[in-house]
Formats: structure tokens, sequence, C-alpha cells
């Protein structure tokens, strides 16, 4: 029984750092339509945020859930306005420029931390359930990831901002027409989804050992969580992850780890194989 | 000469090879000792202070008053952490510069992309490296520990400590296989039982479902040789499931490029490693050894397991030359199979004639407060892995690198 609770934890686990990797490349990709690939270069220094915050004292939560969303926000919103506002539109271009960006960002962070393995360590401790140990920080990674999805969700649905943000990117003509600047929104679109991505990889970085080009690990299967998703936003991250966590955990645990990881994969082709248009293309239609 | 775009690739190939060559001017008669490091890319942790470990050995060296009466002057090229550069690099050393032996190579990769180029130009060859063992080559000497030499002194250990029951996690290349197959051979023989093995990808960096599967099984011991820093987050998940205190934890890799500096005192105190050289060592060689490179480098918290490797390999190939007489490959050779050794920081280092692999120290330590406290040194170990397959004695020809059956 307690093996079960145990595995259940773990599950929702694996689901949740999903969401919680793919949610800013599902805002920018998204919404906007940049292929964003530093997006995990944007991870890595959410990471390097917290840990210099932590190092020079700061509370470990509030260099997670405050400085390191703001400063890669603002990372971000300098990477918009110097390089990614005049690729709007040019899919593959916005490809190459953030693929430049994302060696210039880890040779950044190699010249600054050096290129060695830095990290802290978790800020809540395990405790038992039955005769299991579990890693308490998993279920602060589980509630971090469910308040993303419902604050993503009624933002997007419930405020003004999130019709406007919608609106602009249907039809941005119309948008212009109305009295609202698309250049302005985009820009606030991408903060929004860098500061996301900073704060995936502050929640994250007790858990690995940050390197300069931590970000690797994470940019693939961003990708296919936001693209096996589909159009809808809150909807497909949620059944995508939903889908991929359950699948990799399953696997990692009745296997091994190796097996884990190419049952996703697997999972992942199948799944576009038979729903191209990804899970939200043909169900859940016209949700967010 | 029209300025097309093959004329300036060509212009600017050329300029980057020559803003490429040593610095140093090549005196006619100074002994050249060709190093072959990546002290930049992902891989320069390990590298840089190989690097300055070489240096140092070869500054006491020319201050001692040289080799054969000549000063030993250093050709470094940087392979940048690109195995391509590797293949190049040497090369250069062997048919350009024309070195006398060359020192380097970090991954088992590196090291086979240039040994068969050293061997072919008869360029005595050293890899100061722990690695995974087998490699049975009579131009190149070795010597970093191999998994017998590390695992048959930890297993022992650990498993007084703890208990028979042994889970075993390992990094999913050749290290990894290979050592896992030792853990369990010496699991085996100490009358315990090798309860589980997990493999994982270099870059796995969630281990929360394995941690619920080792408890489902309930070893009373964890050795997990895992390599780099997404499997760091292994010892890092496993201290905050609360697991530190309930099951041992053994490693094979942890430290070797200074990784326990890394974790708190929480998270790494008390996990146990077999290695030939902690910085903790506390012997007058040592002591002084740490105050040497403070005076050459600064900050010695830097040097680790293979930077005192590459400083040892490079005073038993020139304690070979000075007993040689000679810098001719096959006098060195037989200078360094007539049982030599040296004292290095780390303790004795002898050559092994039979393989060309090294008899060493292997120290048993806890990791302590970010540091490595040593436990027992169990002196002399043989490389008994490499030696089950490899007699260069018997068959000097041979050139295979051996996957050792166990």
């Amino acid at each position: 029984m307690d093996l079960y609770v145990v595995v259940l934890v773990e599950v929702l686990y694996g689901v949740a750092s999903l969401i919680l990797i793919s949610a800013g490349l599902a805002i920018v990709f998204g919404m906007i339509k940049v292929i964003n690939l530093a997006h995990g270069e944007f991870m890595m220094m959410g990471g390097y945020a917290t840990i210099t915050a932590v190092n020079l004292g700061v509370n470990v939560f509030v260099a997670m859930l405050v400085i390191a969303p703001v400063a890669v926000g603002l990372v971000g919103l300098v990477v918009e306005r110097l390089v990614i506002r005049h690729l709007y539109g040019r899919l593959v271009d916005t490809m190459l420029a953030t693929w430049g960006l994302s060696l210039f960002f880890i040779g950044l962070a190699t010249m600054i931390f050096g290129n060695t393995t830095t990290g802290i360590s978790t800020p809540i401790p395990g405790f038992a359930i039955g005769d299991y140990q579990v890693n308490g920080y998993n279920f602060f990674i589980i509630v971090a990831a469910a308040l993303l999805l419902v604050a993503m969700l009624s933002v997007l649905k419930g405020t003004r901002a999130g019709l406007v943000a919608r609106g602009t990117m249907q039809g941005p003509e119309m948008a212009a027409a109305l009295g609202y600047s698309p250049d302005r929104i985009y820009m606030a679109t991408f903060f929004c989804g860098s500061a996301l991505s900073g704060l995936a990889g502050a929640i994250l970085a007790p858990l690995v050992g940050l390197v300069p080009t931590s970000g690797g690990a994470y940019i693939a299967k961003a990708f296919i969580t936001v693209i096996a998703g589909g159009p809808s936003l809150v909807a497909g991250l949620l059944s995508s992850a939903s889908l991929f966590g359950v699948v990799n955990q399953a696997f990692t645990f009745a296997t091994s780890p190796v097996i884990g990881e190419v049952a996703l994969l697997v999972a992942a082709v199948v799944l576009l194989r038979i729903l191209p248009q990804g899970v939200t293309g043909t169900f859940f239609k016209g949700k967010i | 000469m029209s300025l097309n775009r093959r004329n300036i690739l060509t212009g600017a190939a050329a300029a980057a090879s020559a803003a490429m060559l040593p610095r140093v001017a090549m005196g006619a008669d100074s002994v050249k000792l060709g190093s072959i490091l990546d002290t930049s890319g992902i891989f320069d942790a390990y590298g840089t202070p190989m690097d300055m470990a070489m240096r140092l050995a070869v500054n006491e060296i020319n201050a001692a008053g040289g080799l054969l009466g000549r000063q030993v002057e250093v050709v470094a090229y940087d392979t940048q952490s690109d195995m391509a550069l590797y293949t190049q690099y040497g090369q250069r050393l062997t048919r350009q510069d024309q070195v006398d032996v060359v020192h380097g190579g970090i991954l088992s990769a590196s090291r086979e992309a240039i040994r068969q180029t050293m061997r072919k130009t008869r360029t005595l060859y050293f890899y100061n490296v722990l690695y995974e063992g087998g490699v049975c080559d009579r131009n190149i000497f070795i010597n970093g520990v191999t998994p017998a030499q590390q695992v048959e002194a930890l297993v022992p250990y650990a498993m007084g400590k703890s208990g028979k029951a042994v889970y075993i996690l390992a990094a999913d290349y050749n290290y990894g296989q290979i050592t896992a197959r030792w853990i369990q051979k010496f699991v085996a023989d100490n009358g315990g039982d090798a309860v589980g093995v997990d493999f994982f990808p270099l870059d796995v960096s969630d281990f929360g479902s394995t941690i619920a599967k080792i408890q489902t099984v309930g070893p009373d011991l964890v050795i997990a040789p895992l390599v780099g820093g997404a499997h760091l987050s292994f010892f890092r998940q496993w201290a905050a499931a609360g697991m530190k205190d309930r099951i041992p934890l053994a490693s094979t890799t942890m430290g070797v490029g200074n990784e326990h500096k890394v974790l708190t005192p929480e998270e790494g105190n008390g996990i146990m490693v077999a290695y030939n050289y902690s910085q903790e060592l506390d012997t007058p060689a040592n002591n002084a050894f740490k105050e040497r490179w403070s005076a050459a480098h600064g900050d010695s918290s830097l040097i680790h397991e293979i930077a005192v490797s590459n400083y040892q390999g490079v005073m038993t190939w020139a304690e070979a030359v000075r007993q040689a007489g000679s810098l001719d490959r096959e006098a060195v050779i037989a200078a360094l199979e007539s049982d030599l050794s040296i004292d290095g920081p780390a303790g004795t280092v002898t050559v092994d004639p039979k393989t060309h692999h090294a008899v060493l120290d292997v120290h048993i330590m806890e990791v302590k407060d970010q540091g490595m406290r040593v436990i027992e040194t169990l002196p002399q170990r043989q490389p008994i892995d490499t030696q089950a397959v490899c007699d260069l004695q018997a068959n000097p020809d041979d050139n295979t690198q051996y996957e050792i059956q166990i």
C-alpha cells in the first residue's frame, strides 16, 4: 500500500516537473510562435540566479519564486528588444537566432560561474510514508506546478490582459485597430515566458548539480511536451505532461531509467503519428 | 589575388594555426615534453588542474637542473574538450614538434584518439587518469587507478560498515558498466549479494523513482559509480529524501573532480570512497606538495585526484630518463620496466612491468565537511584487473584494450 502511494507521488512529481519545464516554452512558442532554442539556457540562468541569491544570504523561497523569475524575465526582455522582435513571423530565423543566444548564454555563464558544478540543498526535509522515505521537495514541485497552471488559466481566461493577449495572437491587425500595440503585447508575453522558464530553473535547482550546459538536458523534453500538447496552452500542457510523466515514471519504476526515457520518446512519436496536431488539436478543442 | 571565399578561408586557417603555435622559443638542445589536455570547454574542471600539475612538475625538474643536463620544455595544446582536436594535435606533437614524450588525454575516448598515433610514431605516451582498465600497449604507461584497485579496497570496507546486500547505481557507458561488474565480483567474493544494478545515461538528473525502487529492495549499502554534473543530483536527492542516514553510500567517482566540495556537509558526510589521493592526506610529501602548488599557482583547493596522477606521471617519466641516461624510447621503457618507483604526493608509485600500469597506494576515505578524511591506507595495490588480461613481457606486440571478463 505504502508503495502505491510512493509511486503515485513519483508519477505526480514527474508530471509536475514536465509542466514546469515546458510552461515558459509553451507561452513563447504557443502564443507568439517563436521557437526559443535558448529555453534551456533561460532555465539555467534561473538556477544560477537562485544559487547566487541564496549564497548572498537571501531566503531560498524568495530567491526561487521572486528573484529568479524577475531576473530571467528581464534578460528575456532585453533579448526580445534586441533580437526577437525583428524576427516575428519568421519561424526558422528565430530558431537560428535563439540557438546562437543559447551558445552565448552558455559561454557567459561559464565565464562568470566557471565550468564547475554548483548547487544548493533542498529546503524541505524528506519524510516517511509508511516504510518509505520520500523527498519532501517533490510535494513542493507538485504544488508549484498546480498553482502555475491555475494562475495561467485564470490570467488568460479571467483578466482583461489575458483576453487582449489572446486576441492579439489570433489577429494582431484587429488588436492594433482596437488600439492595442501588438509590439508591446508580444514584448510582455515574451517577458512572461522567460520569467516562467527562470522560475522552472529556479525550482529545479536544488534537485540537480548545475553547470552552464545544464539547459540542454531540458530542451528536448520541453519541446516534446509543448508540441505534443497542441494548440491549447493550459489543456495541452496538462494533457501531454500527464501522459509523458506517467509513461516515463511507470517504465522507470518497472524497468530502468534508460527504458523510462526511451518509453517517453516512443510515446511522443506514436502520439504525433496519430495526432499530428497534438492532443488538443483533436480533443479539448477551443479550450485554453 | 582576387578576394574570394576560398582565399580568405586559407588565409584565416594559416593565421589561426600560426597563432596556435607555442610561444616558447624552441631551444635546440632542450628536452621536449608534449602535453595534450582539455583546458577549456566542458572538461576543463579536470584538465586545468592537470595542466597546472604538469607545469609544476616540469618547473621542479628544471629547477633541479633539468634532465641529462638539459632543460625540459613544455609543448602544450588545449584540445577544448573536442575529441576531434586530439587526433589533430596528436599528429602535430609527434610529426611537427617531434616531442620526446607525450603526457595527456582525459576521457578514454581522447586516449584512444591518440594512442595509435603515438604508437606508430614511436613516441612514448603517458596517460595519467583513473580509467576503466584493460589497455595493453607497450608504448603507453598509465598511472591512474583502475576499477579493481579501487573496488577491491572499497567494497570490503563499505560492506563491513553496513551489510551484505548491495545495490549498484552506475553511469551507462564503458567506465560505469565495467566498474559495476567489478563491484558485483567483489561483493560476491566478500560473501555479499548484489541485489540490484541500475544504469543511468549521463544526462539523467531525476532519481526519484530509483530512490523509491531502492527502498522496495531494501539493501544494506548503495554503491554509486555515477559520473558528471547531472548524476551529482543523485547524492542531493538521496539526502533530500532522508535516505542518507538509513542506507550508507559508497562511490568510486564522487570527488575525482572535487564534487564533494559542491555538496553541503549534510548531503556529503559519510559517503565512502577510495582513491589514490586526497587533499586531506596528512603526509609530509602531500603537505610539501600543497605548499609548492600554492607558491606556483595560488589556490591549492583545485588539486584533485587526476591532477596528482598527472604530476606523478611526469615525475615517473623524468626518473626513468635519469635512470636510462638517455631519451631513447627503448632505453626509457627498459628503465620504466625495471621496477621503477617514485614517491609522489599520494605515496609510492611503482610501474608494473607486466602491464605498464601503476602499483599505487589506495586510501579509503569518508567525506566529512566537504573534505575527504582518510580512514585507512592500503599500500601498493596491484592493477589486478589489467594484470589478468595483459602481459607485455610475454607479448610485447600486444595493442588491445581488453574488455575484462570476470
